[in-house]
C-alpha cells in the first residue's frame, strides 16, 4: 500500500481559512447563510466552517447535519449504511445553503444531500463546499469551493482523517492491492 | 402372494438369534418349503444338492419382525399409502406380519371390510397382514361393533386407534363382552378434556414456541382408568405407544398386582425428544431458527423430554413394556406443508424402525436379543398363543426370517421408503443397522435393497 | 418443484454471516438477534425517528420496492404502522386479509406465500393465528425477506424491538433494569418477545401474574435448561407487589374477556384486586419507574385509566416509536437480502 499524503492538519487548516474567506467574499458576509454538512466528516467540516465564518464576520452562522442515505441512488443490496439523525435547526426556506463534504467524487452524495434539502424547505441557493475534489464526475455538479484539487485515478482511494474521528487531520491516497 | 415355494435356501453364518428358545449362537438356518428345517449349527451332510445359498456372515437372523399397530390407510386414504406400498415397506423394514388399525374409510367394523383387508393383502401385500377391528361401531364410540362376528372374520385384536374409547363404561362393557373371544383391546389413551388443542408436549419447548401443550396426565389419566377397568372385568387391555416416564411404572404395578395389562412403545419416543421440533436436528444445515415448528415432528402421542425417554427405555429394557410397535402413520407431505396446528400428526416408521431401535443396544440400554425379543416374541405375546409360531425359528415353524445388519451405517432418504408415506424427522439422519433381507414363508420378499 | 425437494432444501438461513443487521433475510423472532444486531436497529430507528417528525414525512429510500403486509388476524394499529413505515420510505405497500381473499376459499398460507412471491414482491409482513406461521413461509420462500407481525402466542419482534427503543429512549440504558411484565403472559407472544429482548440486553425480567396464566415450566422447571436460553434467567413473582418493588419498567399486558370464560381465572374483579397495575402499587417502585403497555388497552381492567394516560406512561410513545422501528426495518431488509 503506497501512500500519498495529500494534505497535512496545517494544509487543511489553511485551506478552510480560505475558504471561509471565500465564502464570505461571494456573499458579502453571513447573512441568509447556513452551513450544512454531510454525514460523517463533512458535519465536522462544516462545523469548523462555521466557526471560522462566526470568527472572520462576527456573528452566528448556523450549521445543521445531513444524512442522505435514504437518499442515496446507488445503495447496492447487501450494503445498507447506517442512518444518523438529520438535525437542521433553522429554517432553510429562503436561505443560502452552504453544503460541506470531504471529498468530491461522483457528485452522488451531493445530488442526494440537494434531494434531502428539498424536502426541508426552498432554499434560494445552494452553494458546495469541498475540501477535496478527486475528479470523475458522473453528474453535472461542480463545487463552488474547493480545497484543493488533486487528480485521481477511479481505484485510487481517498483517505480523509479528521481528529474529530480519526484523532489528525490528514488527506492521504491509498493504492489498494489487488 | 404368499405361498409355499419348494425352493431349498441355506442361510450361512448369521449370529441367529432366537430368543424364544434362548438360542443366540453363530450358525446356519435351512429352509424348504416355507419352513425351517434346520438352524444353528447344521452339517455338511444335511445341507442338500443345488440348494441356494444367502451368504450371512457377520449379520444377525432373526425371526421376521411384528409390529402390532400400523396404519395402511386403505380403504379411503390411497393418497397416504395401499396396503400394497404398505407391505413392501414393511418388508424392508424387517416385518414379516404386521397388524393394521381399523381407522381407514370406511372403518373395519364389520366382516365385510375384514374380508376386503384380508382379500387386498392375499392379492397385493407381500407380507402378512392382521387386520384389527373397530371397539365401537363407525369408531364413533357409542356402541360395541360386533365383536364376536369381527372375531370370526379374522381380527387380531380392537382398538378405536386415533381416538379413545372415551366412555368408561363402554370400555368396561368391550373389555366384559369381549374377554371370551381372547382378544386383547387396544387402547389410544387420550384424555380430550385434557389434552384441549394440543399439539405437541407440554413443557419448555412448547412454551418457547408457543405452541399449545399435552401433558402426561393426557394419557395416565386414561391409563389409570384403562388399568382399573382390566382389573375389574379380567378382560386383556394393551395400552398403545407409551410416551410418559409416569406411565411405565403403571404397567409395573399393575403387573405386580397380577391385572393383565400389555403395552407397546414406538421407536420415536424410545429415541427422540421434542426438541426436535425446535428443527434441525438431522444432518439439515442450520443457521438460526428458521427450521422450528417441523411439522414432520407432529405425532401422536408428542415427542416428550430426555426423562421420559430414558424412563421408556429402561422400561422396554426390563420388560416392563412388553414390544416395540410402529405406529406407522405415513400422510402426503403436502398435507404437512402447514402450520404445526393444521398439520396432521404421524411419521412414517417401518423402515426406519429397526435402525432407530437399535440405537439402544448401541448405547448399551440393552442387549441385542432383548431388543429382537421386544420385536418378535414380545408382539406375538401380545397377540396370543396362535402367534408363536411366526415368532420363532425352530425346526417346523414358518420361515419368516429377517436378515439384518446391526453395525451398517446409512442415511435416511425418504425417497427412497417403498412407503408412499415420506413424512419422517429422521430424514437426513444417521442410523447404525439396516435390514439386508426379509423371508415371508420361505421365499425372499426383499434383498439386495429391492422389493422382490 | 418436487415437495421433497422443498423440505430437503438447506433453505435460507436466518443470517447469512455473522454480519448482523444487514446480512438477515427474515425477522421472525428476537431469538436469534444479537446484542449487536439489536443495539443497530435501535440505532436506525433514531435516524428514521427523525423522519417521522418532519413537515414531509417520505424519503426514496425504498422507492420501487414492494411490501405486503398479510394479515390473517384482525389488526388495524399493527398494519396501520407497518403501513406508513412503507409509506414514508417510498415503497409501495399492499395491504391483504385473509377475509374476501384467496384463504377464504382454501388456499394454503403456504400457497398464498408462493404466489405472493411469484409476483416479484420484495417483504412479506405476516401476523397469523398460528405460532410458527411466518417459518413455514421462511422455510419455503427463497426471494422474498419475512417479517413476523405477530404469530399466534409465539412472537412479536417488532413489539419487542419498540420497547427496548423506547426505554431505552427514556432512560438512557438497557443493562441492569428491571423489567416487570404483568398479567397473562401464558397466551402472550409480546411477552416472549420482550424477554428475549430484554434479557439480551442484559435487563433483569420478572413475570408477574395469576399461576394459571404463566408457563407452568417457567413456575416450576424441571431439568437443566440450556445455557442460552434466557428463559432460564427470567424470574416468577405471583405477588405484585413483591414483583414491582425496585421495579424500572411496569408493562402491563393485554388480558382478554376469554380467558374468564376459558376458567382460567374465577372473575376480573378477582384479577383488578389482584393484578391491576395502579399509581398506588407503585409505592416501592424506582420513583422513575416508566409504564407500557403494548396495546390495546383494556382501561380499568389491566391498568388504571389514570396510569395509563398519566406522566409515568410510554404507552403513546411506543406508538410512534412503533413506526420508526419498523422502518428501520423494512429498510434493513430490503437492502440487505431477498432479490
Amino acid at each position: 500500500m503506497a501512500d500519498r499524503q495529500i494534505m497535512n492538519d496545517q494544509d487543511i487548516r489553511r485551506a478552510l481559512a480560505r475558504v471561509a474567506h471565500e465564502i464570505l467574499e461571494r456573499n458579502r458576509g453571513a447573512e441568509d447563510l447556513i452551513v450544512v454538512g454531510i454525514h460523517t466528516r463533512g458535519v465536522h467540516l462544516a462545523q469548523r466552517l462555521a466557526s471560522n465564518l462566526t470568527e472572520f464576520e462576527g456573528s452566528e452562522v448556523p450549521v445543521a447535519d445531513l444524512d442522505i442515505n435514504l437518499y442515496r441512488d446507488d445503495v447496492k443490496a447487501r450494503m445498507s449504511p447506517r442512518i444518523r439523525p438529520t438535525r437542521i435547526p433553522v429554517d432553510i426556506q429562503g436561505k443560502k445553503v452552504v453544503l460541506v463534504d470531504d471529498v468530491l467524487f461522483t457528485g452522488r452524495t451531493v445530488r442526494a444531500a440537494m434531494d434531502a434539502l428539498n424536502d426541508f424547505g426552498r432554499p434560494q441557493q445552494i452553494q458546495l463546499a469541498i475540501l477535496l475534489d478527486r475528479g470523475h464526475r458522473e453528474l453535472p455538479i461542480r463545487a463552488d469551493y474547493v480545497g484543493q484539487n488533486v487528480p485521481t485515478s477511479p481505484d485510487e482511494v481517498v483517505q480523509v482523517k479528521l481528529v474529530e474521528t480519526d484523532g489528525i487531520d490528514e488527506v492521504a491516497i491509498v493504492r489498494v492491492e489487488e | 402372494m404368499l405361498g409355499l415355494t419348494s425352493d431349498t435356501i441355506l442361510i450361512k453364518g448369521p449370529r441367529i438369534i432366537d430368543p424364544g428358545r434362548g438360542v443366540d449362537e453363530v450358525g446356519d438356518i435351512l429352509v424348504r418349503n416355507g419352513a425351517i428345517l434346520a438352524s444353528g449349527q447344521i452339517s455338511f451332510d444335511d445341507i442338500p444338492e443345488g440348494c441356494r445359498v444367502v451368504e450371512a456372515a457377520g449379520k444377525v437372523a432373526s425371526s421376521g419382525f411384528i409390529d402390532i399397530h400400523c396404519h395402511l390407510r386403505e380403504p379411503g386414504y390411497e393418497y397416504k399409502e395401499t396396503i400394497a406400498a404398505g407391505t413392501r415397506a414393511a418388508a424392508r423394514g424387517g416385518f414379516t406380519s404386521i397388524c393394521c388399525m381399523p381407522n381407514t374409510d370406511p372403518p373395519i367394523d364389520n366382516s365385510a371390510m375384514v374380508e376386503f383387508i384380508l382379500q387386498r393383502a392375499r392379492d397385493e401385500g407381500i407380507v402378512r397382514v392382521f387386520p384389527i377391528g373397530c371397539v365401537t361401531k363407525g369408531r364413533k364410540g357409542k356402541e360395541l361393533s360386533e365383536m364376536e362376528e369381527l372375531a370370526v372374520a379374522g381380527v387380531v385384536a380392537f382398538s378405536d386407534d386415533g381416538d379413545p374409547v372415551e366412555d368408561p363404561n363402554l370400555m368396561r362393557l368391550a373389555l366384559t363382552y369381549s374377554s371370551d373371544l381372547g382378544l386383547p383391546i387396544t387402547n389410544h389413551c387420550q384424555d380430550r378434556s385434557l389434552s384441549r388443542d394440543g399439539v405437541m408436549a407440554e413443557g419448555r419447548v412448547a412454551t418457547r414456541l408457543g405452541l399449545p401443550g399435552i401433558p402426561s396426565a393426557v394419557e395416565e389419566a386414561m391409563m389409570a382408568r384403562d388399568v382399573a377397568l382390566a382389573e375389574l372385568t379380567s378382560g386383556r387391555i394393551h395400552l398403545a405407544h407409551l410416551s410418559t416416564a409416569g406411565s411405565v411404572p403403571l404397567v409395573k404395578q399393575a403387573r405386580e398386582r397380577g391385572i393383565p395389562v400389555t403395552a407397546e412403545v414406538c421407536p420415536h419416543h424410545l429415541t427422540i425428544t421434542d426438541e426436535w421440533v425446535l428443527g434441525g436436528q438431522s444432518a439439515r444445515t442450520v443457521a438460526g431458527g428458521t427450521f422450528a415448528y417441523d411439522t414432520l415432528t407432529k405425532v401422536y402421542p408428542p415427542l416428550r423430554g430426555q426423562r421420559d425417554v430414558d424412563a421408556l427405555v429402561q422400561g422396554l429394557a426390563d420388560g416392563t413394556i412388553d414390544c416395540i410397535a410402529t405406529d406407522h402413520a405415513p400422510h402426503e407431505l403436502i398435507s404437512k406443508l402447514v402450520t404445526y396446528q393444521d398439520a396432521p400428526s404421524g411419521i412414517s416408521v417401518l423402515e426406519t424402525a429397526l435402525g432407530s431401535a437399535l440405537q439402544l443396544v448401541h448405547g448399551g440400554h440393552m442387549t441385542l436379543n432383548a431388543l429382537v425379543e421386544r420385536m418378535t416374541v414380545g408382539p406375538a405375546r401380545v397377540l396370543g398363543d396362535s402367534f408363536d409360531h411366526l415368532s420363532t425359528l425352530a425346526p417346523g415353524s414358518t420361515a419368516d426370517i429377517v436378515i439384518f445388519d446391526p453395525d451398517l451405517e446409512w442415511v435416511v432418504d425418504p425417497n427412497e421408503f417403498q412407503s408412499m408415506g415420506k413424512n419422517t424427522p429422521l430424514q437426513g439422519a444417521t442410523l447404525k443397522g439396516q435390514v439386508i433381507a426379509t423371508m415371508v414363508q420361505g421365499r425372499f420378499v426383499y434383498e439386495d435393497g429391492a422389493v422382490v | 418443484m418436487s415437495l421433497l425437494n422443498a423440505l430437503a432444501t438447506e433453505a435460507q438461513p436466518q443470517v447469512i454471516a455473522s454480519g448482523g443487521l444487514k446480512r438477515r433475510r427474515h425477522v421472525l423472532d428476537l431469538d436469534d438477534f444479537s446484542q449487536h444486531e439489536i443495539l443497530e436497529v435501535l440505532e436506525s430507528a433514531e435516524g428514521m425517528s427523525e423522519v417521522l417528525h418532519r413537515d414531509i414525512k417520505k424519503v426514496p429510500a425504498l422507492r420501487g420496492r414492494v411490501v405486503v403486509t398479510l394479515f390473517y388476524e384482525a389488526s388495524t394499529r399493527t398494519r396501520m404502522s407497518f403501513e406508513e413505515a412503507g409509506k414514508i420510505l417510498s415503497a409501495d405497500v399492499i395491504n391483504m386479509s385473509a377475509s374476501g381473499s384467496s384463504a377464504e376459499k382454501g388456499e394454503s398460507l403456504l400457497n398464498t406465500g408462493l404466489t405472493i412471491q411469484a409476483m416479484g414482491v420484495d417483504t412479506i409482513v405476516i401476523r397469523h393465528p398460528h405460532s410458527g406461521a411466518p417459518y413455514l413461509l421462511a422455510q419455503h420462500l427463497d426471494k422474498v425477506g419475512i417479517i413476523n407481525a405477530g404469530d399466534g402466542i409465539h412472537a412479536h419482534p417488532t413489539q419487542a424491538l419498540l420497547d427496548l427503543y423506547t426505554v431505552k429512549e427514556k432512560l438512557g440504558r438497557l443493562e441492569g433494569l428491571k423489567v416487570v411484565i404483568v398479567g397473562d403472559v401464558l397466551h402472550s407472544r409480546v411477552a416472549r418477545s420482550n424477554i428475549w429482548g430484554f434479557a439480551k440486553m442484559g435487563a433483569q425480567v420478572v413475570l408477574c401474574g395469576p399461576s394459571t396464566l404463566l408457563p407452568l415450566d417457567i413456575l416450576r422447571p424441571s431439568g437443566v435448561p440450556a445455557n442460552d436460553e434466557p428463559l432460564a434467567s427470567v424470574q416468577v413473582e405471583t405477588n405484585l407487589d413483591q414483583a414491582l418493588e425496585g421495579a424500572d419498567v411496569v408493562m402491563a399486558l393485554r388480558l382478554q374477556a376469554e380467558r374468564q370464560n376459558g376458567g382460567f381465572l374465577p372473575s376480573m374483579r378477582e384479577y383488578i384486586r389482584r393484578w391491576q397495575v395502579t399509581e398506588a402499587r407503585l409505592g416501592r417502585s424506582n420513583p422513575t419507574v416508566m409504564i407500557m403497555h403494548p396495546g390495546p388497552l383494556n382501561e380499568g381492567i389491566e391498568i388504571s385509566s389514570t396510569l395509563a394516560h398519566g406522566g409515568r406512561s410510554v404507552i403513546e410513545r411506543q406508538v410512534t416509536n412503533g413506526v420508526a422501528i419498523r422502518m428501520a426495518l423494512l429498510y434493513h431488509l430490503s437492502a440487505g437480502g431477498g432479490a
